[in-house]
């Protein structure tokens, strides 16, 4: 491992804030009692994440804390809003989501559609955005649920799900609208109060709180089941004793990150565009993916043509820099990103797409660095590939 | 975080034998841009028949480009006939081994070997396209399989997954690989039966007949009972319904010596006592 390095894969995971840590320290060997106990020792606990519940709240925009059920990831909260609604509506065969979804959705869809449900997988155009018609001409008396992803993972292309709850609503009223804000949470703001959306998802690790907690919100009103039954925790939905400690995190982490919003939507989307733009202009066979007007700030996927993302990956690892990939190789998987193919992205961008995702913690300095050793390490990958002629026609049409 | 060795590292950052060579005596080609990796194999052969020159160009992993370029350094001095017996697993020894997910790029190596020994022999590689393919998704042929299947003693699919790519993407074709793989494994459980002790071959006729032979008998209220064995002749005895049957000598050849037949070997021949 290089000594210094450069973080830029914070849509993967984000440094918890240390903030948030401090805020977090004094619950687990001082203030460590339960929070359902009858002692003061228990009530104050009891108060911490009831102030965190408020935050999660303020944060998202929801009308009441009792709209929020904390979880353990965000995964979590789509497993138990998608399975709750198609649990209160048996009789509702058929559910709707994207071919975008991040695998927490999409395979929660694809374990139903075995199951026998009739499932709709909305398509995405070559920008990654949704087709609202679409969904509209999708929605039916039999239509349970609606799931759609806020922003995507990969592109950072944000989906117009308000509007989208708005169309659903007015197709067919009971019919839910769950919405997975997981990567759009910090980026840009959440305000569900006044929307048609009835469950929204988020998790505390893409916000600078630590791995393993998150939070549902239910929109008052909306019959859920409980997830995990025993004692009477979050309000009887989900049992369990509260992870307080993280709990407290996360309540902290929302705090900041609606007050880091700004920075984020100016300065942080700054420094990406400064990186894309950089990026492009001096390699020649680098093109971004999706749209670069409708899109969380903080995201840039770049398609290095005729190379591959793996290869790509390991020699920026070398020079410090973390960045992830849509390529087959990487994931383990033989199939290259769901996202890319859907947008039809051709093959020879595919396997060679590389997302960069900043925070509110990345540099000038950075951004400069990557853009110094960055096409070097492109001009060097691009030798050993067997497209020779397909790359020297690219760089003859950058020259013009 | 993929788990490659020292040596996979080493040829990944700085890989030997990259580019072009002019006037080659042989390319050979393997994967595609479609499958997300593709080699390109450049031989120069002396009038010895001996590899004077190998460079490659590769589109793919780390492991991919390890690959081809450590076959490159084991190419160089051999004659055509000495490369034409190199493995995949050789490819992955010489790198120290592979990720099991990451077999596949050894195999395409020895794939893009194969083909630039047919066009140096000028034997055309267009044949291949009559092929049967299995994994469309791949293009992956069922004699490419096969060999993966053989060479490496693959016993299941994900197995042929790692090492061939093939039923990775839609699946459709899991079933058909199956059968390879039930296919080969049976054919290898088949042994020379002159190789074996008496004790071993007992041990496995008897196997057979427990487990395939005697049930389907029973079902009929007969039993069989193993008497004797004698190079390849197996003295069985019919019992119980079976002996008093007039189709027992059917059910001799046409079920027990066909059993048998079809676990042991083609040589075995059964009598009744």
């Amino acid at each position: 491992m290089p000594e210094k390095v450069v973080y830029l894969d914070n849509n993967a995971t984000t440094m918890t804030d240390p903030e948030v840590f401090e805020a977090m320290k004094p619950y687990f060997c001082d203030l460590y009692g339960n929070p359902s106990s009858m002692h003061e020792f228990g009530g104050q606990v009891a108060k911490a994440v009831e102030k965190a519940r408020e935050q999660v709240k303020d944060f998202i925009g929801a009308k009441d804390a009792k709209e929020i059920i904390f979880t353990a990831s965000g995964s979590e909260g789509d497993n138990m809003a998608i399975r709750g609604i198609l649990e209160a509506n048996k009789n509702k065969k058929h559910i709707i989501t994207t071919k975008i979804e991040h695998p927490a959705v999409l395979n929660l869809f694809k374990y139903f559609e075995k199951q026998g449900y009739e499932v709709t997988y909305l398509s995405v155009d070559s920008k990654g955005n949704l087709d609202l018609n679409e969904l509209s001409n999708s929605v039916s008396e039999d239509t349970a649920v609606v799931s759609l992803m806020y922003a995507n993972n990969e592109t950072g292309v944000i989906l117009p799900v308000e509007k989208a709850a708005k169309i659903v609503k007015q197709k067919n009223p009971k019919t839910k609208v769950h919405v997975d804000a997981v990567q759009a949470a910090g980026k840009i703001p959440l305000d569900v109060k006044n929307t048609d959306i009835d469950l929204l998802t988020i998790a505390g690790h893409k916000i600078h709180a630590p791995k393993g907690i998150g939070a549902l919100y239910v929109k008052t009103g909306t019959l859920l089941p409980a997830f995990v039954i025993g004692g009477h925790q979050e309000r009887g939905k989900r049992a369990g004793t509260e992870n307080v400690p993280y709990i407290v995190g996360l309540g902290k982490a929302c705090e900041i990150a609606k007050n880091s919003l700004e920075y984020e939507m100016n300065e942080v989307k700054r420094l990406r565009d400064k990186l894309e733009n950089g990026i492009i202009k001096s390699v020649y066979n680098a093109k971004v993916n999706g749209s670069t007007t409708n899109r969380v700030p903080n995201t840039t996927n770049i398609g290095f043509q005729y190379i591959e993302g793996e290869l790509i990956l390991l020699h920026l690892s070398d020079l410090g820099i973390c960045a992830s990939s849509g390529s087959a190789c990487t994931s383990g998987s033989l199939e290259p990103s769901h996202v890319l193919k859907s947008m039809g992205v051709p093959f020879e961008a595919l396997h060679g797409s590389i997302r960069f995702s900043l925070s509110r913690f990345t540099t000038e300095e950075e951004i400069d660095y990557v853009l110094k050793v960055l096409p070097d390490v492109i001009f060097k990958l691009n030798k050993i590939s067997p497209y020779q002629r397909e790359l020297k026609a690219l760089e003859e049409a950058h020259k013009r | 975080m993929w788990d490659y060795t020292d040596k996979v590292m080493d040829h990944y950052k700085n890989p030997r034998n990259v580019g072009e060579i002019e006037n080659p005596s042989a390319i050979g080609e393997a994967g595609s841009l479609v499958c997300g990796d593709a080699l390109k194999l450049y031989l120069k052969v002396d009038d010895n028949g001996v590899i004077t020159d190998a460079k490659f160009q590769t589109f793919g992993c780390g492991s991919a480009v390890a690959s081809s370029s450590v076959l490159t350094e084991m190419l160089k001095g051999m004659t055509i006939d000495e490369a034409s017996k190199i493995t995949n697993q050789q490819i992955a020894d010489a790198l120290g081994g592979l990720p099991p997910q990451k077999m596949h790029c050894s195999v395409m190596g020895h794939e893009a070997l194969e083909s630039a020994i047919a066009n140096y022999k000028g034997e055309d590689a267009a044949t291949h396209c009559d092929e049967k393919i299995i994994c469309t998704c791949y293009h992956v042929t069922e004699s490419a399989l096969r060999e993966a299947v053989e060479q490496n003693n693959l016993t299941d699919l994900e197995d042929v997954m790692n090492y061939t790519k093939a039923g990775g993407a839609c699946g459709q074709c899991h079933v058909a690989i199956q059968k390879i793989i039930d296919e080969i494994k049976n054919k290898k459980e088949k042994v020379d039966i002159k190789n074996m002790s008496t004790t071993q071959l007992v041990l496995k006729i008897n196997n057979v007949i427990e487990k395939h032979i005697a049930p389907e008998l029973r079902k009929d209220g007969g039993d069989i009972e193993l008497v004797d064995v004698k190079d390849n002749k197996v003295f069985v005895s019919l019992k119980g319904m079976c002996k008093s049957c007039k189709f027992s000598s059917n059910t001799l050849k046409n079920f027990v010596e066909a059993s048998l037949k079809e676990h042991i070997s083609p040589d075995i021949e059964v009598v009744e006592v």
